[in-house]
């Protein structure tokens, strides 16, 4: 969008950017791991299990808890 | 600077962060941790009988799942803090990337370093005040579901909001100016959150568990969180600052 809103100060060099459409595909993929990855400490094997157990769950317990997550 | 650049600095800077919080939370959590266990089982001692009937399926110690409290005190709780923080810092590089350069005239630090701070609020601070973490010992294996609905919806709402409110702030800023526009998203993020706050459901479990050992364990809680989205903020804007001098001096 409009970023130029506030005109450039003369003397002052414009902020180095990443372009969006670069970054779109990387931002969703990683998003989505860690979605994931984040999931699998803080919710698996509580109120959903996948896979069935409670192997994952017991492995994070104490991060789970400290983290401040819904445990048991 | 590309997305590679930053989503690496991300990563180690999320390794950092989850180590150092690690470092934090087996200080000062695991005590409260194990006192809240030793309560469950010194209150589960004489009921024995009535330990299965209350349909808890979740048990501490090598009953449970085979790990025993000093794994799930050291590599379990080093597991977790660790992918958090490589999970999170992935994500926050990635953000930082994206309003790098169009947060008004914030420099790559201040962007990136706001990124990490909301991120904290956000996604952590707030949802800790409405639905603050709970020790073992307390909260039943029966309303686990809904618990754990009520929390991810409320920090959903929450890190909606504040993506919105960052909107909101550069929408504004260009026709009032800077001040008064991060001042009123601010005050739309706060009205949100506090309007879901009030409507959500409040979970009270807490039963007669001593009110000393829940302090402590909420504080080591949110010194772990602290600790997590604080060393990340400082080591990713350490590791980016780094880049933009090296990118300075190679012009």
């Amino acid at each position: 969008m409009s970023q130029t809103a506030a005109a450039p100060v003369i003397g002052v060099p414009e902020l180095p950017t990443v372009d969006l459409r670069e970054l779109a595909p990387w931002a969703f993929f990683v998003g989505l791991l860690g979605l994931l990855v984040i999931f699998f400490v803080s919710a698996d094997q509580g109120a959903v299990s996948i896979p069935a157990g409670t192997m994952v769950h017991e492995w994070v317990h104490d991060g789970r808890h400290l983290l401040g997550y819904p445990c048991h | 600077m590309t997305a590679r650049n930053f989503l690496i600095r991300g990563l180690l800077a999320g390794l950092i962060a989850g180590l150092f919080s690690f470092a934090i939370g087996y200080t000062v959590g695991e005590p409260p941790i194990d006192a809240a266990i030793a309560i469950e089982e010194a209150a589960a001692a004489p009921a024995a009988d009535h330990a299965h009937e209350t349909g808890s399926d979740h048990e501490h110690g090598d009953e449970g799942g085979g790990i025993s409290r000093t794994i799930q005190s050291t590599w379990g709780l080093a597991t977790a803090t660790v992918a958090m923080g490589v999970a999170l810092g992935g994500i926050v590089a990635l953000i930082a990337a994206g309003v790098a350069g169009r947060l008004g005239r914030l420099p790559l630090v201040g962007s990136t370093a706001l990124v990490a701070g909301l991120g904290f609020v956000a996604y952590s601070l707030v949802p800790f005040l409405k639905y603050p973490a709970v020790p073992p010992a307390v909260g039943s294996g029966d309303t686990i579901g809904s618990r754990t609905a009520y929390y991810f919806l409320f920090a959903l709402i929450s890190v909606v909001a504040m993506v919105a409110a960052v909107v909101l702030a550069r929408r504004l800023a260009s026709g009032m100016g800077a001040y008064p526009a991060v001042v009123l998203a601010g005050i739309a993020y706060v009205a949100v959150v506090a309007v879901a706050a009030l409507a959500m459901p409040t979970v009270n479990e807490l039963g007669d568990f001593p009110a000393d050992v829940l302090w402590e364990f909420r504080v080591s809680s949110l010194l772990t969180l602290s600790a997590l989205w604080g060393s990340l903020g400082i080591a990713l804007t350490w590791l980016l600052r780094r880049l933009e001098v090296s990118q300075k001096a190679a012009v």
